[in-house]
């Protein structure tokens, strides 16, 4: 006679995890990580490398030796994730101390320290690439030109945003005939961070979540939209402002709105919320590109986001059953 | 009361850095480096020990619906000298530490002690708590502003520890002061076990 099993619901359960999601987003980060090996060669291969090993190490080593905690955390995959995706917001010459200490952030201060994956409040692999860009300005923006495979001594030039940024300042739209083609953007042909480059991978690893349901449409859509059509009222109004095709083909939009602010813990929890988030980022990610100091806006629209989410949790919640709106 | 028991209980029962969090924006805005840190400590410790002689002086004197006014006149007349010394004697200090100086007239730590202790104790009493009090308060910002500038810029009160391009110029700024607060704030509680 088997055995009569009581326990609470659920019952039937789908098998669904934290790891199996976390892997599944990993095998969606694989097109993105192919394109930045072809463009970038071996330098991609030591930043990447070098990321993963440190933040593994790193969340190992703090779980272990000061939160004293005997479950194994690494094997969940979330630092693995969080690696890959530092590794994907950074240049491929980058020092390798410089990438250490990325991950020292990323997982120390932004993960851990909050009481390790589901408690941090902002994006660790984000705390990281922030900490870097304030701490080491001149080392994080010195980009070098995709198609080289070395390591060291790469030739740098200046990235699409940073033409865009330029055009601005000078308030001469003929600036932007220097920019690569939408197609060149499209699939990578150009400067830029390790994963950000390749739109079209990342787009490819996008569908692949959308399709196992990793993620949902809201976040993703809500910002590409949003940057999309604030860039084009921008750019109709005066042509300095760049085109919203290569707008949204530029910089860390698509690996930011497919892959970072779409991170489970630090997002809101309801598609309404989602899309307000979204639409925020969006709105963000345009005006500090356009007007604030630094070229790039989309890891500082998705950082100020992340602590605006529990009161976006907060005021958007889903009705309940049998509930009448007022 | 036993004087020592006051002088360490401001240096690390109460130390209003680490435990009361009092005063936080002079603790935050001039710990950039390990020497302005402890300049403003010391100054703050200064118009501390004097504010609490005085009020503990005056103390039966002040009817009790003024006696906050009665504080800030006392305090703000106290800053405003200093300030003047600061300008005449140590013009460097007084450049680099700019506003957060007048700014000591509003430090809550100043007022918190002559409303908790100056206004109830002798004089005496009250001079050892405004060194205990002003002691920890230059103690927790020059550690503060000693590892800011170590992790910012490679220095220790301007000696170079290693070169500055390792430096991690965030420490220097504003986010690295909230960061580097937490966690000695964490590490000062395990340690001391307060």
């Amino acid at each position: 006679m088997s055995k009569l099993t009581i326990s609470l619901s659920p019952h039937v359960h789908s098998g669904d995890s934290v790891s199996r999601n976390m892997y599944g987003v990993i095998l969606a980060l694989i097109p993105a990580l192919i394109a930045s090996l072809w463009f970038f060669g071996l330098g991609s291969a030591i930043v990447l490398a070098t990321s993963v090993v440190a933040c593994v190490f790193f969340e190992w080593a703090i779980t272990r030796f000061i939160l004293r905690r005997d479950t194994l955390t690494i094997t969940d995959g979330s630092a693995i994730l969080t690696g890959l995706l530092l590794g994907f917001n950074l240049p491929s010459n980058l020092p390798l101390w410089i990438i250490i200490i990325g991950a020292l952030v990323a997982i120390g201060i932004g993960k851990m320290t909050f009481g390790g994956l589901g408690q941090n409040p902002f994006n660790p692999a984000l705390a990281g690439r922030i900490f870097l860009l304030i701490s080491f300005p001149v080392q994080m923006t010195s980009w070098p030109v995709s198609g080289q495979m070395g390591y060291i001594d790469a030739e740098t030039a200046a990235t699409p945003l940073a033409i865009m940024k330029n055009a601005i300042k000078e308030g001469n739209s003929e600036l932007l005939d220097k920019l690569p083609s939408s197609i060149d953007m499209l699939i990578g042909q150009t400067g830029g961070s390790l994963g950000e480059i390749s739109a079209l991978a990342l787009l490819l690893g996008g569908c692949y979540m959308l399709w196992k349901r990793i993620i949902t449409w809201h976040i993703p859509v809500s910002i590409i939209l949003t940057v999309f059509i604030l860039a084009g009222i921008m750019h109709l109004s005066n042509p300095v402002y760049a085109d919203p095709f290569q707008v949204i083909l530029s910089g860390g939009l698509m690996l930011g709105a497919i892959f970072m602010a779409t991170d489970y813990v630090t997002s809101p929890m309801t598609g309404r919320g989602q899309i307000i988030y979204g639409i925020s980022i969006g709105v963000l990610t345009v005006l500090i590109r356009a007007f604030g100091a630094y070229p790039e806006g989309m890891s500082f629209a998705i950082f100020i986001m992340n602590g605006f989410t529990p009161l976006i949790n907060h005021y958007v919640k889903p009705r309940r059953f049998g509930e009448t709106a007022k | 009361m036993n004087y020592l028991k006051i002088l360490l209980n401001g240096i690390i029962k109460e130390n209003p850095t680490f435990v009361l969090l009092l005063g936080m924006c002079p603790t935050l805005g001039t710990t950039s480096s390990a020497i302005n840190g402890m300049s403003m400590g010391l100054a703050t410790m200064a118009v501390l020990i004097f504010s609490n002689l005085i009020i503990s002086l005056i103390k039966s004197l002040v009817p009790d619906m003024v006696r906050i006014p009665c504080y800030i006149v006392v305090i703000a007349s106290l800053v405003t000298l200093l300030q003047m010394i600061m300008q005449a004697y140590t013009p460097e200090v007084y450049a680099s530490l700019g506003l957060f100086i007048p700014l000591i007239v509003v430090n809550c730590i100043i007022l918190g002690r002559a409303e908790a202790f100056a206004a109830k104790r002798g004089p005496v009493e009250s001079i050892f708590d405004g060194i205990g009090i002003g002691l920890g308060f230059t103690i927790a910002l020059t550690l503060l502003g000693a590892i800011r500038e170590l992790l910012g810029t490679g220095r220790i009160f301007g000696l170079e520890l290693y070169s500055e391009n390792y430096g991690m110029l965030l420490f220097v700024l504003a986010p690295g002061a909230f960061i580097a607060l937490g966690y000695l704030i964490a590490v000062v509680k395990k340690v001391a076990k307060i």
